[in-house]
């Protein structure tokens, strides 16, 4: 078949070049034609011969050899039935918009039963993250080449071992020179030349470390104890850096633990409502953000933004429906609320499922918040993380403004401490109720909005938090907002840090069966309410 | 009646039951000639699992339709019986109860997570019922009113590591699982085989559980950063289940870890899973299956095309569970015509050997021991959250019930045609009901 297409393709060649030469002045055929030539050993059998088939490619110096590796990176370089190659403009739906590979002229829409795809593996594809990265390091564009220095650590072998040396002399930009440099000398050090070596000394980047580590293991005694000596020259900074890792992660678990349990502070530790549906509130507010992304399509992050009052909103709507119908008939009844509440949860949960679906949503994370902040070379935060983390530092700063200066939170702190007090100094106890109830569902909201970035929006999202949220609420001393954020946070710490060596389910027990003891001493949690509210 | 029981039996009493029973078979011979087959499905549709079983519901509706749209089986239409185990373990036992005993259902197709299987065996085994399950498990069992249609690890994890090893060169592994039955069991096995067969050293092999539903992975991803930084070629291979892969995937991709540096092959992780999360960050990791929605073949297309239209929704996925219960409902089909009756007795010998399409261009066969032969495809995840598929097995595997690679398990074979009729035979001391052997694996496994 293959034979027969080249030989089809020589005849095209020879019969068609003439008269087409002919009637054009400028020879833009013959350029197709051996752009087709190409294209046509991409489409090999093996994978050895498709990558023999990108270095031609990328030695041949077409100007669409770029676009085509990258169409082929996407899969998008594909064939139609009768031999053509198309890129692929859109490969989302049934029938795909096409355009010819050679001319770039418009195909219309053609279906994925009449197109074969020219597949690529890992290894591939890694060779053309490498061979884009090559031609890139010559674009006019700084970050491009920044980013294709980047992407050079560990992929240089020794064709590119002759292309990049020279390279590094000629770099106009410094960042791009060391990279390149560090590129090189990972290749030597992995070859176990002592240049090498020296070079990469001090250097914490994983793909340096991978290639000491590879010397260290290596033949030459001499190469290998320099390895040695160069992975231990790191070993104190990489333990800061761990130590300061640990910290992080720590921190943003227990930033997800305060922004799901402090919803919960206000309606069980204020107003004392064993609220089960909690985590079906976070749910909403999760599915919010869903229901804004699908309203602004092409726009997650204004989507996200948005979400964030609507989130609110709806959640404290459903909360106050549910102090309206169920909450307010039980006051006093905390095993009869813990029920009926816990049934309101398994009701929200199903809705969910029959009205939306039983599949989780996806919820794009916008641009702005995928990554992560790059501190040096072994040390990186992820951003999305860091972004919870502020959100939930803000909502317990705006909470906390709400309870100590607003007449709301006054209202709320007489109701609770005293009920019968209040009413009779004229505040309306069941409107604070309910607006005390909305504010804890609001934030719960809030929580979900903040989530959708980490965890799955599904039916189950809220499940999932529900206990740990009553948890860092007793542990952190009920009624006390600011115990809510030392707990959270400290228990997010003592758990990451009992992670790595405990194992995750080992560290989840041993976390509960010290808030076990803990609350077995103090059963009034860290911040125990003083004076006559405790007695309340 | 209760009343009779009090008087003596009088012939004229026996008699006239004999012909009420007599009545009755005839009765029911010619409802058999009317009444449709009864088709049991058993998933659930709401719960935890929902996310995965209720797609598998849909699927055994649709199948049911078109062999109905075809004439029906034995010319008599097929009717399906739902229920909601509600991913409630002991409920599953209960509905299962509620299908055989008194819906009387022919066949069952059902079930997702093995400790479900586990809870609705005694009950299909009790009342002797059909039950098809479609999806990939831990081996180490063959009942004789089971058919597993899904991959035992022969047809997936094995292959799997032999394609890591083989054809991109690793030489280190992390085994990510979440900590139940089916992860611990393969892990097992994998530790096993990648050291006796592949003499991988204990150093090389990470062993890491999780929680069901685990969402913080901040800390074991850069633990599998770090193990993967120490000079060889490192993969992950990963058992975790359901939900909670996607905060995983995510914070791989956070942490910067691509598929070009440590591949992740997964083998829980199918279209539908991707579905639910942006696949951007994802290209390149791997996944192990015996079907793909990608796979090139006439037949799979008009499955897709098919299930499109019937679920009404364009961006519909297929998956390798429901390419299971694509099999396994033709194989019961195609048993109830060799056999001429949808009578379990006469089903269970008939389906042995049955042969039918595959959707990925070959056949699948129902082995001696239950399982059904498989293609192993290894698949990379694409942008548009599909997978391209980079490796198969030159052919199809026969599923192994009992594990080669575990003491106590390695001995014992299944077999259920007569006269050896065994789930769990052993080859060396010739004896049936090698309980003890199947415990000695546990005991293993425990340790």
């Amino acid at each position: 078949m293959r034979r027969f297409l080249c030989l089809g393709l020589l005849c095209c060649l020879l019969l068609g070049l003439v008269p087409l030469a002919a009637a054009q002045p400028e020879p833009r055929s013959s350029n197709t034609d051996t752009g087709h030539a190409l294209l046509e050993t991409l489409d090999a059998d093996s994978y050895r011969d498709k990558g023999e088939a990108i270095t031609a490619l990328l030695q041949s110096d077409d100007e669409r050899a770029r676009e085509w590796l990258q169409a082929l990176l996407d899969g998008r370089l594909q064939r139609t039935d009768d031999g053509r190659f198309v890129v692929v403009l859109d490969n989302s739906g049934r029938n795909w918009p096409v355009e010819d590979a050679l001319t770039g002229e418009a195909l219309g829409e053609m279906s994925r039963r009449d197109l074969d795809r020219i597949g690529i593996n890992n290894a591939l594809r890694n060779q053309l993250r490498s061979a884009i990265a090559v031609v890139d390091l010559y674009s006019p564009n700084v970050e491009r080449r920044r980013s294709s220095a980047d992407r050079l650590l560990g992929e240089v072998d020794e064709e590119l071992f002759d292309t990049l040396t020279p390279l590094i002399e000629e770099a106009e930009d410094d960042y791009v020179r060391r990279r390149l440099a560090q590129a090189v000398a990972i290749y030597q050090t992995e070859n176990g030349e002592m240049a090498g070596v020296e070079a990469l000394s001090g250097s914490l980047h994983p793909r340096a470390r991978v290639a000491l580590n590879r010397a260290a293991n290596g033949d030459d005694p001499v190469v290998a104890d320099a390895a040695r000596a160069a992975l231990a020259s790191v070993e104190q900074k990489l333990k800061i850096n761990r130590g300061v890792e640990t910290l992080y992660f720590g921190l943003s678990l227990g930033s997800v633990l305060v922004l799901a349990a402090i919803g919960l502070a206000i309606t069980f530790g204020v107003m004392g409502v064993i609220n089960m549906a909690h985590g079906e509130l976070m749910m909403l507010g999760a599915y919010t953000t869903w229901m804004m992304q699908q309203l602004l399509p092409g726009q997650p992050g204004l989507a996200l933004v948005l979400s964030i009052p609507a989130g609110f909103l709806v959640a404290a709507l459903a909360g106050i429906a549910i102090e309206r119908s169920v909450i307010q008939f039980l006051k006093g009844r905390p095993l009869e609320t813990l029920l009926a509440t816990f049934g309101i949860s398994l009701i929200l949960q199903q809705l969910v499922r029959t009205v939306i679906s039983p599949l989780n949503r996806t919820v794009i994370t916008p641009e702005w918040m995928s990554g992560s902040l790059v501190i040096n070379d072994a040390l990186s935060l992820t951003l999305n993380r860091m972004f919870v983390l502020g959100f939930a530092l803000l909502v317990f700063v705006g909470l906390m403004l709400i309870m100590r200066r607003t007449r709301l939170g006054l209202e709320v702190r007489a109701v609770t401490q005293n009920r019968a007090m209040a009413r009779s100094m004229g505040i309306r106890a069941t409107r604070v109720d309910i607006l005390t109830f909305a504010l804890g569902s609001g934030v719960a909201g809030l929580a979900g909005v903040a989530l959708s970035q980490l965890t799955n929006v599904g039916p189950n999202l809220g499940q999932n938090y529900i206990i740990d949220s009553f948890m860092v609420v007793v542990f952190g001393g009920v009624g006390n907002l600011w115990g809510t954020l030392v707990a959270g946070l400290s228990l997010g710490v003592i758990n990451q840090i009992l992670e790595p060596w405990a194992g995750a389910v080992l560290a989840k027990i041993i976390v509960l069966v010290f808030i076990i003891l803990f609350i077995q001493k103090r059963p009034r949690g860290l911040f125990p309410q003083k004076g006559r509210a405790a007695e309340g | 009646m209760t009343t009779q029981y009090n008087r003596p039996l009088s012939r004229r009493f026996i008699t006239s039951l004999l012909a009420a029973a007599v009545m009755g078979a005839g009765a029911q011979a010619v409802a058999q000639e009317d009444d449709p087959i009864k088709v049991g499905i058993l998933h659930s549709l709401s719960g935890t699992m929902a996310i995965s079983e209720s797609t598998l519901k849909d699927t055994v509706e649709m199948l049911i339709e078109q062999q109905n749209e075809a004439g029906g089986l034995l010319g008599r239409q097929l009717e399906a019986v739902v229920v909601d185990p509600a991913s409630n373990w002991p409920l599953f036992a209960e509905r299962a109860r509620e299908l055989l005993a008194q819906e009387e259902v022919d066949v069952i197709f059902g079930n997702w997570t093995s400790v479900s299987r586990k809870a609705v065996l005694p009950v299909v085994e009790e009342l002797n019922g059909l039950l098809f399950y479609p999806v990939q498990y831990e081996g180490e069992e063959s009942s004789e009113n089971v058919f597993y249609t899904g991959a035992a690890p022969n047809q997936q994890a094995i292959p799997a590591v032999d394609y890591l090893i083989n054809e991109v060169g690793i030489e280190r592994f992390a085994l990510v699982g979440t900590d139940y039955v089916y992860p611990r069991t393969t892990n097992r096995i994998l530790e096993a085989y990648l050291k006796d067969e592949h003499g991988v050293a204990e150093e090389d092999i990470m062993v890491n559980y999780t929680p069901f539903g685990h969402s913080d992975w901040q800390n074991i991803v850069s633990e599998i950063r770090r193990f993967g930084e120490e000079g060889k070629p490192t993969a992950v291979v990963s058992t975790i289940n359901g939900d909670a892969n996607v905060p995983f995937y995510r914070e791989l991709a956070n942490q910067g870890i691509d598929a070009a540096d440590i591949p992740v092959i997964a083998f829980s992780v199918g279209e539908q899973e991707l579905s639910g999360i942006d696949t951007g960050p994802l290209v390149g990791h791997l996944a192990a299956w015996n079907y793909f929605m990608s796979v090139d073949t006439d037949e799979n297309y008009d499955f897709i095309d098919a299930w499109i239209d019937w679920s009404g929704d364009e961006e519909a996925v297929t998956n390798d569970p429901m390419e299971a219960h694509y099999i396994g409902f033709n194989m019961w089909a195609e048993a109830v015509r060799k056999a001429g009756t949808t009578d379990v007795d006469a089903i269970k010998d008939a389906i042995i050997g049955v042969t039918v399409p595959n959707l990925s261009g070959g056949y699948a066969a129902m082995m001696p021991n239950h399982h059904i032969t498989k293609p192993v495809l290894i698949g990379e995840v694409q942008d548009n959250g599909q997978f391209d598929i980079v490796w198969q097995t030159p052919s199809t595997v026969a599923g192994d019930a009992w594990s080669d690679y575990l003491p106590g398990s390695r001995d014992l074979i299944a077999d259920w045609r007569k006269p050896l009729a065994c789930g769990n035979f052993n080859v060396v001391n010739g004896t049936c009901g090698g309980s003890t052997a199947a415990e000695e694996a546990e005991a293993a496994l425990a340790e």
